[in-house]
């Protein structure tokens, strides 16, 4: 794997890459790394600053901050990613489709493709929670419909240079299945053009996940998550501009690490694929345009 | 290709596109779980929701009638920027989203004019000086900027301009002083971004043979830098176009935050409030802005660079 050779060598990104790996795991932990029930009711300790049992302190409810921080990375960061897993995976399977047998189901899939794009992502997050209601789990389906076309062009355009290589050829004359040949030259080169498309959109889907959150039109309550909890504190926000800082500085330090991970990814992307041929040249402009439009979809 | 024939070749091949894109529309309210009849009812707080009223709303607003035939009234009207009437207050629905529309644009616009403006002053100090101390740390900052949610910068900028000193309005659209912390926020969001790809087509344009020609034959450095950020501005274009509708799109957090009264505010209510006509109009004008912007922006690729003409 050149793509992590060249990444290992890069500080800030293996920086960035233990902080996500951290949160994850916290994440996923929960229930052993908070210190008390993230809904558990304390009107006595309303707001009450920070103390040994509560280094966060509490909010409007008496509620561990901290708890509430440590759970609501579910929701912010491990069921985005699952999104963008989903997503990944219907647009990988679309576009090796598109990409390895080309013609008619390749002019199909990218008319499907270019309909998908042509919606702003935003506004199309907003039609789906409109239509289903406001909820966490109708966002998330949102996501998946409207990233899943990035990812298949984008896989498509690199399957089709990748299949072109000489090796690849050389597989195909010597007999071997369309399949094997997918899984065993094709997925791996391609895994990183995703990589850095994913990381990128990481970043878009968690402030959009949090901003939604934050109108409340994602996850309800009482359940924690980094944007609901921000709108918690938005009535108190003159008299109590502190109980801001945790939340929102957990999305900063979160979204920072995804950008600088994507930034490094993009540059640890074997440079000479993308420039000697022209299909390379489309590639990295495929996956450059994928990025900035992600970046804030 | 002739620039005249190019732009109606690009015209036509959009229009299929807003067809696909309308009824796409369209079918999303008919995928609700609900039924639009009791939608409607609820939100006008019947108090008892009997079958007979149901069936006297589906009759009374076309529920009843075949698919495709509420599809086609459906754009037959929406042609003539008749959206329907709001659920909720039975005002018609352009009468709303008309003024919101342009209160949403008039934010955009001044946005995005800052933010073409620092977007090319930073792209172009950071590639002139690539791997240098300024270059990273803009790159750095804009990574950090670039993640904070807005609405958490815009409640800190609130907190320190409004509450602390006092100097600007907290929300509302009353005077040119209530755009600047709107303005301020949407352009720290997006010019991080969009700096980014000024930066890297100067960068991509710099190992290009012209640039080491002109060097050989001995022009200055000064005009050798021109040449390169009129053809990086290029790219550019392209992607400032496209920011538009982004930016138009995505102010809905901003606009709850400041209180404008907007698109993104309407559209927010009539979603909490199952306003579907409204949700529907909303879809579809963004949509279509985002299509015609699309347009746009090719066309104006084609008019700089005559090659692109032959790729139609």
């Amino acid at each position: 794997m050149r793509l992590l050779r060249n990444l290992s060598k890069d500080k800030l990104a293996m920086t960035s890459l233990a902080v996500i790996v951290v949160i994850v795991a916290v994440g996923v932990f929960a229930p052993l790394c908070a210190p008390h029930d993230p809904e558990e009711v304390n009107m006595k300790l309303r707001y009450a600053s920070s103390s040994w049992s509560y280094w966060l302190g509490n909010d409007h409810l008496g509620r561990c901050v901290l708890s509430r921080l440590i759970y609501g990375i579910r929701p912010s960061v491990l069921w985005v990613m699952v999104a963008l897993m989903i997503s990944v995976l219907v647009g990988a399977v679309v576009g090796f489709i598109a990409g390895y047998f080309k013609g008619k189901a390749d002019a199909w899939i990218m008319r499907l493709c270019d309909v998908m794009l042509s919606f702003p992502g935003y506004v199309m997050t907003l039609a789906v929670v409109g239509i289903l209601g406001a909820g966490l789990e109708h966002i998330l389906i949102a996501f998946v419909v409207m990233k899943w076309a990035w990812f298949a062009r984008v896989i498509r355009t690199s399957v089709m240079q990748f299949s072109e290589m000489e090796y690849v050829k050389f597989a195909k004359a010597s007999g071997i299945g369309s399949f094997r040949i997918i899984t065993k030259h094709i997925i791996p080169v391609t895994f990183a053009d995703v990589a850095v498309i994913a990381s990128g959109s990481m970043c878009s889907m968690m402030l959009q996940i949090s901003g939604l959150s934050f109108l409340g039109l994602g996850i309800q309550a009482p359940h924690a998550e980094w944007g609901m909890m921000l709108n918690e504190t938005r009535e108190v926000m003159f008299s109590r501009p502190e109980l801001m800082l945790a939340p929102g500085l957990a999305i900063v330090i979160v979204v920072s690490a995804f950008n600088f991970l994507s930034d490094a990814l993009q540059v640890a992307l074997d440079p000479k694929l993308m420039t000697s041929t022209s299909q390379g040249k489309l590639r990295k402009k495929e996956v450059g345009k994928a990025v900035y439009e992600y970046s804030r979809g | 290709m002739d620039m005249g024939s190019y732009i109606v070749k690009r015209i036509l091949l959009a229009i299929p596109l807003l067809f696909v894109i309308s009824f796409i529309t369209f079918v999303l309210i008919n995928l609700s779980p609900l039924d639009p009849a009791v939608v409607v009812l609820q939100a006008q707080e019947v108090p008892q929701i009997t079958d007979e009223l149901i069936a006297q709303t589906n009759e009374a607003l076309g529920f009843d009638k075949p698919f495709v035939i509420q599809y086609v009234n459906w754009l037959m009207a929406c042609m003539q920027f008749d959206f329907g009437s709001s659920y909720v207050s039975g005002e018609p629905v352009w009468s709303l989203i008309g003024p919101a529309f342009l209160n949403t644009l008039k934010l955009t616009l001044v946005s995005s004019v800052f933010i073409i403006g620092f977007s090319i002053l930073l792209g172009v100090i950071c590639a002139m000086r690539e791997g240098k101390v300024v270059d990273k740390s803009v790159r750095g900052l804009s990574f950090v900027l670039t993640a904070m949610p807005s609405y958490w910068l815009a409640a800190i900028m609130i907190w320190t301009f409004s509450v602390k000193l006092d100097l600007l309005p907290t929300s509302g659209m009353d005077s040119l002083k209530s755009y600047i912390l709107p303005v301020i926020v949407i352009t720290v969001s997006y010019t991080g971004i969009y700096f980014r790809t000024v930066r890297s087509s100067m960068l991509s344009n710099m190992n290009e043979d012209y640039v080491l020609y002109g060097r050989a034959s001995g022009l200055s450095e000064r005009k050798v830098t021109l040449h390169i950020l009129r053809n990086s501005l290029q790219v550019a274009v392209s992607i400032f176009c496209m920011a538009i509708p982004i930016v138009l799109g995505s102010t809905v957090v901003i606009e709850n935050v400041f209180a404008w009264p907007g698109l993104g505010r309407l559209s927010v209510r009539s979603i909490l409030n199952r306003d579907f006509p409204i949700i529907q109009a909303y879809v579809l004008i963004l949509a279509v802005t985002f299509v015609l912007f699309n347009t746009i922006s090719d066309v104006i690729n084609a008019a700089m660079n005559p090659r692109l003409r032959k790729d139609l």
